[in-house]
């Protein structure tokens, strides 16, 4: 039996560095090609040398399909592809094209320039990697090469990410990346057909949440900017440029409209504003609501929220701003937040993640002194919220997509060993389905079915077509092809066999049998054969037994009445040789009789 | 198979195609050319229009028909709302119809007409710029018409269709015109459409599957690609080989189709659309300097796109950028909204403007920077303040017969220095001019077609190596036009059949399905028994359980005791061979005798007597297995199987 082997080079049993290999029908795919926020070694990327020690990856990888521009997602990809070396296609939606090479850019800069790390890419080489990208469009079947087929689905998460099918030959598998399968402030709900893989790989952040709070996360966070803008002070939100932020946006926006409130909004200038365009020029891959009202407004053409500009941190009075970087370790957000955070009525929201040794990191950990570089100390009087935000699928989502796509295995990565265990059991219990959830490095073999087909001769096709129809219509009834499969240069097909003696230009020979049963039965011949018609009928029950002129049939078998009226009758069975098991099973019955 | 051709005009195309029982529609074109019989639509009445003189036949007094009909200049029209000739529903009851397919935005006018009140329960598939902006040319055609209601409506004409005097007398078919249909039914039609992305894979019953592929003609153009296990069918309708905003052709899709179908090929196969945007640019930018203004009736979507990025730049060269453009359509702002969020369905070179990001189209820049102005209506809130002279005005309709061109027409037609630059091919200029005459505008002829030519289809053809090729019958036949140009059909050519086919004709296709597709399972797979009979020829019987689903076959291994190994047994038996086999069965008793061709072995002991033919042995004995079943192992040893 044929099989896929998976083995997670990242996000199994964890999260972070996504990066999954993928074996089927001889093909090897990389699924996603992230990094790890949380290192700043090289446990950071992948561990490439798994699948070659040394040297390049291009003749052991055949595709690469990135399922969205989170760098826990792409992080690692200039890496692979310009240092380890790739040079094969890598797949991605247009917005995910769009998106991942800033924040690609956007991190490198951090890491090198900031924190100065060495041996990392560099500009050209995001550049150089981006130019193998291929980008997709949902739903449109892609080839890969003659024989690996890719197809994206809708996945929500973010702007641009998708799900991937991927087929080769008759396996096929179904990878998630992140999905979300409510929709959101600006993003749809992931969807897809019934594709029917033989693995799905999900993601299962929230293996163990089964209720979506968000809606309560969003009013607990509108209620606290509220409260503290009423008191005058100000609120700092780090964010990163593109994701998270385009959505607080919308709500903020949102809120400011209806509670008619005038304390300003601001958003960090330049690439934000870059940002947005994205969003509005991806505008079909938003929800229904963003897209229907798009020209009259589009929503992230903001009417509250303006453009920040340095002179504005010393302003006084309430304001809300947005500022990057999202971990507090650089840039603007960290100048505003040395300004704000000794004041008890100014704010800090974190809105996601932050990696240890940031300022963020100290700071959610309930630091009240911050000590920079330049011996400056910083005292936090202000508040500090953490609130998450991602989009990911919860229990209930990710039972919903396995309904929806009807896998026959299923795969849990991308979420905490223990919470994939309470999952992986549900799964099992309430589809009956195996489940799966390899570590990083431990590589799982999942047995799959084959289906070949072949061509088939359509009178062959037809004539049992006829035949069944014929029949009083009756579900249970098995309806049984029987052909010949000619094997010649050129292909494979089925037909019957006088047409297949042909193909092979030899002729049959029929070898035909009849034997003759002696039985005592008084009467017409008719009579007997009637009798002897029931009696078959009941020891072939799946058959159908016919009777005409005095004649029983089953398929070739014939059987015949013939003598006087007295007591002996001469009863003749019939039968080729292909029905030989049915012939001598009848022949064994008659027998029976005669004695 | 079967293509049934409901359309009389091959760039508005309406067929039917019947193929393993599945009924498909390819696209569902609305034929407008009966308007042009009609009178305009203003919205405030106009006096030269109202004072036409009334028309009669000069032998009829029907009082009935008196006021229909109104003359100008040597022509007749209709005094009443338009009235569109629909697809013909006499061959085919909607009902029917399981599926159909959209090519292009251009090609669905009439959905309304099929879907609705007709019991159609079937599916439509488009792509997602024909369904948004095939949704705007409807919105739009049905504001310009409800917008200007008239009181009355004629229809007795029809009934002295031989007096009228051409071309009135030559419409065709007009008892079956209708009326326009209303904004819910265009709304309930619109929502049965499913949208698809090119080449994704569309199961239609299991019996086919369909992929769009992407036709170089405009945004979200498709062609449709048909298949079966065996089989392809490719429907090519509004197809460009040149370089536009919309996505390129693609071509590897729609090679080698056992049958091509190819309609919409070009309007103006005489004219270079790039000569003709050349020409216009001229005449804009001469009218514009003499102080005229340039009136340009055309859809609110395609090549006005193109027209708007060509004469922005004009106009700046010639020193008139300070001239305004204005856009008026009820669907103008939603047109330029839509076309630059559409990246992943435009050619690479704007494709690529997201990743900068930068606006795909420029006319956003000259929304931005007031150099484009688009208005719902003249009407609008806005409009008359902004309104400069001179200027060049784009508007709809381009048949001249409803929509806020009327108006200008009226505005401007006296004025020698304004001109009316015709660029939609859809509608002869003469024909559409004919209720205004006379003006003293001028007029200019620059229509502008993308599609096909025939030069560009007959080498697409030889490329695409279709078996048959099937076109509507007056692309075999030169333009009437001009009867001596033979360059301007489709070739006959090499071994490919050629079908020509024509208004409510029902023709059968030459592809007869010979294979089918069945799957097996590994069980079933397994018990395959290759006999090679000779050399590279190999035979195995294959036995299982039918499973049939949705149109799929599947094979699964049989748990059927009696039936399941079936072999079969060729060549000839040799009766010496056979006589050793018996013996060494115990059966030494044999005796033979020849009757001509016929060898009969008698076992007097056995009860048993063997009749040999070439092709065939009976063996025939009592009712004793172990007798038989020693015959049996003799024969079969005599033969080969497999």
């Amino acid at each position: 039996m044929p099989d896929i082997k998976i083995t997670p080079l990242g996000a199994g049993q964890d999260v972070g560095r996504s990066c999954i290999l993928l074996s089927m029908g001889g093909k090897n795919i990389m699924l996603d090609c992230g990094m790890h926020m949380g290192y700043n070694d090289e446990r950071r990327f992948p561990d490439f040398s798994y699948i070659c020690p040394d040297g390049p990856l291009s003749p052991y990888i055949d595709a690469v399909i990135i399922s969205h521009f989170h760098l826990d997602h792409c992080g690692a990809l200039p890496y692979m592809s310009e240092m380890v070396g790739y040079t094969g296609p890598i797949y991605m939606t247009h917005p995910t094209k769009a998106i991942a090479p800033i924040l690609l850019e956007d991190m490198r800069k951090v890491s090198v320039e900031k924190k100065g790390e060495q041996n990392f890419f560099t500009s050209q080489m995001i550049k150089d990697c981006m130019k193998k990208v291929v980008a997709v469009t949902l739903h449109q079947s892609v080839m890969v090469d003659n024989e690996i087929e890719i197809k994206a689905y809708y996945a929500g998460h973010v702007l641009g990410a998708a799900m991937f099918w991927v087929r080769v030959g008759s396996q096929s598998i179904v990878y998630t990346g992140d999905y979300n399968m409510t929709p959101d402030r600006h993003l749809g709900a992931a969807w897809i057909d019934k594709c029917r893989p033989d693995l799905l790989i999900s993601e299962s952040t929230y293996a163990t949440t089964i209720r979506d709070s968000k809606r309560c996360r969003e009013r607990d966070f509108l209620k606290k900017i509220h409260e503290c803008v009423d008191i005058g002070g100000k609120v700092l939100i780090p964010v990163f440029a593109l994701g998270r932020a385009q959505e607080l946006c919308i709500l903020l926006e949102t809120y400011w409209d209806r509670m008619n409130l005038k304390a300003p909004v601001y958003f960090a200038l330049g690439l934000t504003e870059k940002a947005n365009n994205y969003y509005k020029m991806f505008i079909t891959w938003t929800n229904q609501k963003i897209r229907k009202t798009f020209v009259q407004r589009n929503m992230f053409d903001f009417k509250h929220i303006k453009p920040f500009d340095r002179q504005y941190i010393d302003n006084p009075g309430p304001m809300v701003v947005f500022a990057t970087p999202g971990m507090l370790h650089a840039g603007l957000s960290l100048q505003i937040f040395k300004k704000w955070a000794p004041s008890e009525n100014n704010m800090i929201i974190m809105p996601g993640f932050c990696v240890q040794g940031t300022v963020g990191h100290k700071i959610l950990n309930g630091a009240k002194r911050v000590e920079f570089e330049n011996r400056q100390v910083v005292e936090v009087k202000m508040s500090v919220e953490y609130m998450s935000f991602s989009a990911h699928a919860d229990a209930k989502g990710i039972m919903q997509l396995i309904q929806y796509c009807e896998p026959r295995n299923v795969m849990l990565v991308h979420g905490e060993a223990e919470k994939m265990e309470f999952l992986k059991e549900k799964i099992q219990q309430e589809f009956n389905l195996k489940c799966y959830n390899p570590a990083n490095g431990e590589t799982a073999v999942i047995q799959t079915p084959v289906k070949i087909p072949i061509d088939v001769a359509l009178p062959l096709l037809k004539a049992e077509a006829k035949k069944f129809s014929a029949l009083p219509p009756d579900p249970k009834r098995r309806r049984t092809l029987h052909g010949v499969l000619v094997m010649k240069e050129g292909g494979v097909c089925m037909m019957e066999v006088e047409e297949a003696c042909k193909e092979a230009g030899i002729e049959r020979h029929i070898v035909r049998f009849t034997s003759t049963v002696q039985i005592n039965d008084a009467g017409p011949c008719l009579s007997t054969a009637h009798k002897l018609h029931a009696y078959v009928a009941e020891k072939l029950p799946q058959w159908s037994v016919h009777f005409s002129e005095g004649e029983i049939s089953v398929e070739s078998v014939l059987v015949k009445v013939e003598g006087d009226d007295d007591d002996q009758k001469s009863v003749y069975v019939s039968w080729t040789n292909q029905d030989e098991d049915l012939g001598s099973f009848v022949l064994n019955a008659l027998n029976a009789v005669g004695k | 198979m079967k293509l049934y051709c409901l359309s009389n005009d091959p760039n508005k195309p309406c067929h039917i195609l019947t193929f393993r029982e599945i009924t498909m529609m390819l696209d569902c074109g609305l034929s407008m050319q009966s308007v042009l019989n009609f009178l305009p639509l203003p919205f405030v009445p106009s006096q030269k229009l109202q004072n036409l003189p009334t028309w009669m036949p000069i032998d009829v007094t029907d009082p009935e028909l008196d006021g229909e009909l109104k003359e100008n200049g040597e022509r007749v029209f209709v005094d009443s709302p338009p009235e569109f000739c629909p697809p013909l529903d006499k061959l085919i009851d909607f009902a029917q119809v399981d599926v159909i397919l959209i090519s292009n935005y251009l090609c669905m006018m009439a959905l309304p007409f099929i879907t609705e009140g007709t019991g159609f329960q079937g599916r439509v598939y488009a792509t997602e710029p024909t369904l948004q902006i095939g949704r705007l040319l409807l919105e739009e055609l049905v504001i310009y018409i409800e917008q200007c209601p008239k009181a009355s409506f004629a229809s007795q004409w029809k009934n002295f269709l031989h007096k009228l005097p051409y071309p009135l007398s030559d419409s065709f078919k007009p008892k079956s015109w209708k009326q326009i249909f209303n904004m819910q039914s265009v709304n309930s039609s619109l929502s049965r459409i499913q949208m698809v992305g090119y080449n994704e894979k569309i199961d239609v019953y299991g019996a086919l599957q369909v992929v769009p592929a992407s036709s170089g003609y405009c945004l979200g153009s498709a062609n449709w690609v048909i298949t079966s296990d065996h089989e392809k069918i490719v429907y090519l309708s509004g197809s460009s080989t040149l370089t536009t905003h919309p996505r390129p052709m693609d071509h590897n899709s729609i090679k080698n189709a056992d049958v091509l179908i190819m309609t919409d090929l070009t309007q103006t196969p005489i004219s270079n659309p790039d000569s003709m945007l050349g020409v216009l640019c001229v005449v804009v930018g001469m009218t514009l300097r003499g102080g005229g203004n340039v009136l340009i009736p055309c859809y609110p979507t395609g090549v006005v796109y193109d027209l708007f990025e060509c004469l922005s730049v004009k106009m700046q060269e010639l020193g008139v950028s300070n001239c305004p453009m204005f856009f008026v359509s009820p669907v103008a702002d939603m047109s330029l909204a839509y076309s630059n969020i559409l990246a992943e369905w435009l050619s690479s070179a704007k494709q690529n403007k997201v990743y900068v990001p930068d606006e795909l189209f420029p006319h956003a820049m000259l929304v931005k920077n007031s150099k484009l102005k688009h208005f719902k209506h003249i009407y609008s809130d806005g409009f008359s303040t902004d309104f400069q002279e001179p200027c060049v005005v784009f508007c709809g309709h381009p048949c001249l017969r409803y929509g806020d061109i009327v108006h200008f027409i009226e505005l401007w037609g006296n004025n020698p220095r304004n001109c009316i630059v015709f660029t939609e091919p859809d509608f002869d200029y003469i024909d559409a001019l004919a209720p205004y005459q006379p003006l003293q505008m001028k007029v200019a002829h620059c229509a502008i077609d993308t599609s096909l030519n025939f030069t560009q289809a007959n080498k697409l053809i030889r490329d695409l190596k279709p078996a048959t090729l099937v076109v509507p019958e007056c692309y075999t036949q030169p333009p009437v036009s001009a009867p001596h140009l033979t360059e301007y059909t489709i070739e006959a050519g090499g071994d490919r059949t050629l079908i020509p086919y024509k208004w409510g004709e029902v023709i059968n296709l030459p592809l007869k399905r010979k294979q089918g597709q069945v799957f097996i399972e590994t069980a079933v797979a397994q018990k395959i028994v290759p006999v090679e009979i000779k050399s590279g020829v190999s035979l195995s019987t294959i036995t299982g359980t039918l499973q049939v689903k949705d149109n799929v076959y599947n094979i699964q291994d049989s748990n059927d005791k009696l039936k399941k190994y079936v072999k079969y047994e060729w060549g000839t038996l040799n009766v010496n061979e056979f006589i050793q086999k018996l013996s060494h069965e115990g059966i030494n008793d044999a005796k033979v005798e020849t009757h001509g061709s016929v060898v009969v072995v008698h076992l007097q002991d056995e009860d048993a007597l063997i009749q040999l033919e070439d092709n065939s042995t009976h063996v025939v004995c009592s009712g004793d297995e172990k007798v038989r079943t020693k015959l049996r192992n003799a024969v079969m040893q005599c033969l080969k199987k497999f």
